[in-house]
């Protein structure tokens, strides 16, 4: 593990990429000299502005809404921070260029640090309410505050800036200039999902509380991903007001925020490509409608109504956009092989077995639901090194006590101790983070990511023992799922993985993190027997390297074969503990289960 | 005395508008419940309500470049108020079919997309078949209304705050007291199990959604007199109803209710002692604080999703 240049690893990227990416490089090249080489009007180089700046504010709204799957219904007043930044700055209060310019970004940044914090906590209804009233305070304020904005009448004569000695006051060489900026920021969000924080956006998206409980700072990754598109916003903002000499607010309403919306998933959501495309589209399609024959013109009267109705149809029949159509298109055309992930060394649990006190300590812990005591003064003691099962009938309070164990919900009353310090108010991420892996009873697997990028996730907790760096983590997974025996599947898209490699997906996504405890929520829960017996080999050669479980399942079977130990819930109050053998015997653990009848009597007898 | 008497025109004015938000509050609070939507077509509703009143006692003037003819109508005021009522129900019908049911399975992102799409739509279409002129609606009662102890009681904002209490005791009768009640609210906590229990699920969301069109239909139909029928006049009450919503505790009814009256009272004091133009703010600042200091909201408890 800790020499990953032993590894032999596969070419990330198939050869027969390369005319594609030839033909995207000339085409880059060729559109932003096309004003050079044609003759073009104001009124065509006027779209061309149009469409590179609102692309820049639209590759804000893949990060927010495509990657990390939270709506922004105030991109136009980002937008508009950096627009009014660049033009009260120069034109009002002389500064150069590009001081406005960062001033602008800085400004639409810090607003979206703030709007983030205040509202991404609470989810995504007020997200949607609080970005629309955003908006509409932004709106207000740029027409009522006449002083500071010039009110509806705009702000005129906004300068072009030069650099590096050129003058780029000319059309034709500030759009060349945006073009080039714009390439770089569809580099930076094509580059992004890729990346760790890219992966935890993806995971926030696909199952926000999953990727808390693997120890994504979900919080963090939202006003991260918020404050992005904030600033791509404000870019896109700052080059449209010196773009165009001259703005006012009817260009950043709430007509705007929802142009940005629609541009967005038109194209497609999740691509950076994509939502560059519907960008384009959008702007041309009024053009379009110009051309229409007599009998279609009434369309340019009523082409918002058709936006509405676009929208609607474009979430029923293409969540994912035309650029996810294409490229569908494209995969059902070419079939690619299954890449080849090279040599995976074994899994290393580093787990240093030194003291013999609890690893997992629960004292006095209580977690009541209004007048219901699900989990009722449950005193308990996982010792490390070994399989502690925690069994009961339905509703006896398990999967309540593991939530309050990993962080889902706090305790009414009483203590979660690990390793001796007191985690009973730790966010979950921060337990994940101190070595506490998990998985779940109904499998919270990010369902849109491969096998491999949702395992990655889970190594990328804080405080994992592994060096840092791209390929160490990628080595770490592969280990992991080779572990729990599917690292041939480790490129497939986990929705497509039957039911029980997704339950092995989901270990070895919490077995990345190098857990010391490991909890599992009904691992054997809809498997067959032969899968069970599977299982049962894998929660032996874990426990023979020394990591702890803590295990919930309803299969006494399983349980009697792995677990050293175990405790019975019921109505939220232990009722027995110890040996399997003692346990299962016992006349309380047969009468909670069995109910107690005249033979349940007679038993006890 | 005068600064006394302006003090309680102003908490009057509030309390009618309140109870204006409050009436499309109740429609949100009943769609959150039965479908976990939050409907950003609920104020359009109320649009609809004005337009078709319009439509009913004036007529439409008519968009030669649609190809649509002008018309005059002259209806009396309480059939266009049943035939409102009826038109809203059919368009609460097809917003089931068409904005909600393709999406029924999908997350509640695309959903809420999809209701912000129809919003547009529903705006766009009625501004093409009217247009941008807002049109005055006459009040429900002939008199203008009485004045007590100096204060100045508009029988319109009188006629609102009636029938909120009506709605409010209908709603709740509703949901307490009758069979349907207790099949709508098994639908809102567990659609699976309430089907499995024979509840047809399907209908019961088609008459969610009619309840709150029609709600929302005639809080348009009773403010139209006070704010002019326009295009914005749903988004514009829309948010402050939602933001009704959040105030009071995300989903509930008498939460939605209080919401809206505090709105509405904040609204109102601050355009009466701060500033006119800003009067759209307030209720979004107020709704800032609100999230920052008990983000529940007054009534809500916090909740944790369920591992």
């Amino acid at each position: 593990m800790r020499t990953p240049d032993a590894i032999a690893v596969a070419p990330a990227r198939a050869a027969s990429r390369l005319p594609w990416i030839v033909l995207i490089i000339a085409v880059g090249i060729l559109l932003p000299l096309l004003p050079y080489m044609f003759k073009t009007s104001d009124y065509v180089l006027n779209i061309f502005m149009n469409s590179v700046t609102y692309a820049m504010a639209v590759l804000g709204m893949v990060v927010v809404l495509g990657y990390t799957g939270q709506i922004n219904l105030a991109q136009a007043a980002f937008f508009g921070f950096g627009a009014y930044s660049v033009a009260l700055g120069t034109v009002s209060y002389g500064l150069p260029f590009w001081v406005a310019l960062a001033l602008g970004v800085g400004i639409s940044g810090i607003a979206g640090v703030v709007l983030g914090l205040t509202t991404l906590r609470l989810g995504g209804h007020y997200l949607a309410m609080i970005t629309i009233s955003f908006q509409q305070i932004f709106d207000l304020v740029a027409v009522n505050w006449i002083e500071l904005t010039h009110g509806p009448d705009g702000i005129a004569g906004i300068p072009r800036p030069s650099l590096f000695g050129h003058e780029l006051s000319d059309q034709r060489a500030f759009l060349l200039f945006s073009t080039l900026v714009l390439y770089a920021l569809i580099w930076f969000a094509w580059w992004l999902p890729g990346t760790r924080l890219g992966r935890a956006m993806r995971s926030v998206r696909d199952n926000e509380l999953a990727a808390g409980t693997v120890g994504v700072h979900t919080l963090r990754v939202k006003v991260t991903a918020f404050t992005m598109s904030a600033v791509l916003g404000g870019i896109g903002g700052g080059l449209y007001a010196s773009g165009f000499s001259y703005i006012s607010p009817d260009n950043f309403n709430f007509a705007r925020s929802i142009e940005f919306l629609t541009a967005t998933l038109l194209g497609g959501a999740q691509s950076a490509f994509g939502g560059t495309l519907g960008t384009v589209l959008i702007v041309l399609l009024p053009e379009w409608f110009k051309d229409l024959p007599e009998s279609l013109r009434f369309l340019t009267k009523v082409y918002l109504a058709i936006y509405g109705l676009a929208v609607i149809l474009i979430m029923v029949f293409m969540p994912e956009g035309l650029w996810g159509l294409l490229r569908n298109a494209w995969g059902r055309v070419r079939k690619t092989a299954p890449q080849a992930v090279g040599k995976i060394v074994p899994l290393n649990f580093d787990i240093k077995v030194a003291h013999r006190t609890a690893l997992l300590k629960l004292e006095n812990l209580q977690k009541h639901f209004g007048g219901l005591k699900a989990v009722d003064g449950v005193d308990l003691e996982v010792m490390p090194g070994t399989v502690h099962a925690l069994i009961g009938p339905n509703g006896s309070g398990k999967t309540t006590t593991l939530n309050v164990v990993s962080g889902i919900y706090r305790p009414t009353a009483g203590k979660v101790l690990f390793d001796g310090k007191d985690i009973s108010l730790m966010a979950p991420h921060d337990r994940a983070g101190q070595g506490m892996g998990r998985t779940f009873q109904n499998i919270r697997l990010f369902s849109t990511m491969t096998a491999l990028e949702n395992v990655m996730v889970g190594g990328q907790r804080d405080n994992n023992p592994l060096q840092e760096g791209h390929d160490n983590l990628r080595h770490r997974a592969l280990s992991a799922l080779e572990f729990v025996g599917i690292a041939h599947r480790a490129n497939e898209v986990v929705r497509n993985l039957p039911y029980g490699h997704q339950r092995y997906v989901e270990i070895a996504r919490a077995l990345a993190g190098h857990p010391t405890l490991l909890l599992l929520d009904e691992p054997g829960a809809g498997l067959n027997q032969t899968e069970k017996q599977e299982l049962v080999g894998l929660l032996k050669r874990l426990r023979g390297h020394g990591l702890t479980i803590f295990l919930i399942d309803h299969d006494m079977g399983l349980v009697e074969k792995v677990s050293d130990k175990i405790t019975v819930l019921n109505f939220g109050k232990k009722i027995a503990e110890g040996s399997p053998q003692d346990v299962l015997r016992h006349p309380d653990v047969i009468a909670a289960y069995l109910g107690e009848g005249p033979s349940g009597a007679a038993a006890r007898a | 005395m005068e600064a006394l008497a302006n003090n309680f025109q102003v908490l009057f004015q509030g309390l009618a508008l309140g109870s204006i938000y409050a009436l499309v509050a109740l429609g949100f609070v009943l769609i959150i419940r039965t479908t976990n939507v939050v409907n950003f077509a609920q104020g359009d509703f109320a649009m609809l309500g004005g337009y078709l009143m319009v439509l009913f006692l004036v007529g439409m003037p008519g968009n030669p470049d649609l190809g649509l003819p002008a018309l005059g109508l002259a209806l009396p005021y309480w059939l266009a108020i049943v035939l409102t009522v009826v038109a809203m129900g059919v368009i609460g019908i097809a917003f089931n079919y068409g904005v909600y049911y393709p999406l029924r399975n999908r997350p509640f992102l695309p959903v809420l997309i999809s209701t912000l799409g129809a919003s547009i739509f529903l705006q766009n279409t009625v501004l093409a078949v009217f247009n941008p002129q807002p049109r005055p609606l006459d009040k429900l009662v002939g008199v203008d209304g009485i004045t007590v102890g100096g204060v100045f009681l508009d029988s319109q904002y009188l006629v609102i705050l009636a029938f909120t209490i009506l709605a409010v005791a209908f709603q709740y009768f509703l949901f307490e007291h009758t069979l349907l009640g207790k099949k709508l609210q098994a639908v809102s906590q567990d659609k699976d199990m309430a089907r499995l229990l024979g509840i047809p699920v399907s209908l019961m969301i088609i008459i969610t959604f009619v309840y709150s069109a029609v709600l929302g239909g005639l809080a348009g139909v009773l403010v139209s007199p006070i704010l002019f029928v326009s295009i914005g006049l749903g988004s514009a009450i829309a948010l402050k109803a939602f933001a009704a919503t959040i105030i009071g505790g995300f989903g509930d009814i008498a939460g939605a209710i209080v919401g809206g009256l505090i709105i509405g009272v904040v609204e109102s004091f601050a355009a009466y002692y701060i500033s006119v133009p800003y009067k759209d703010a307030y209720a979004f600042v107020f709704l800032f604080l609100v999230l920052l200091f008990r983000p529940q909201g007054i009534f809500g408890e916090k909740v944790s999703e369920k591992a």
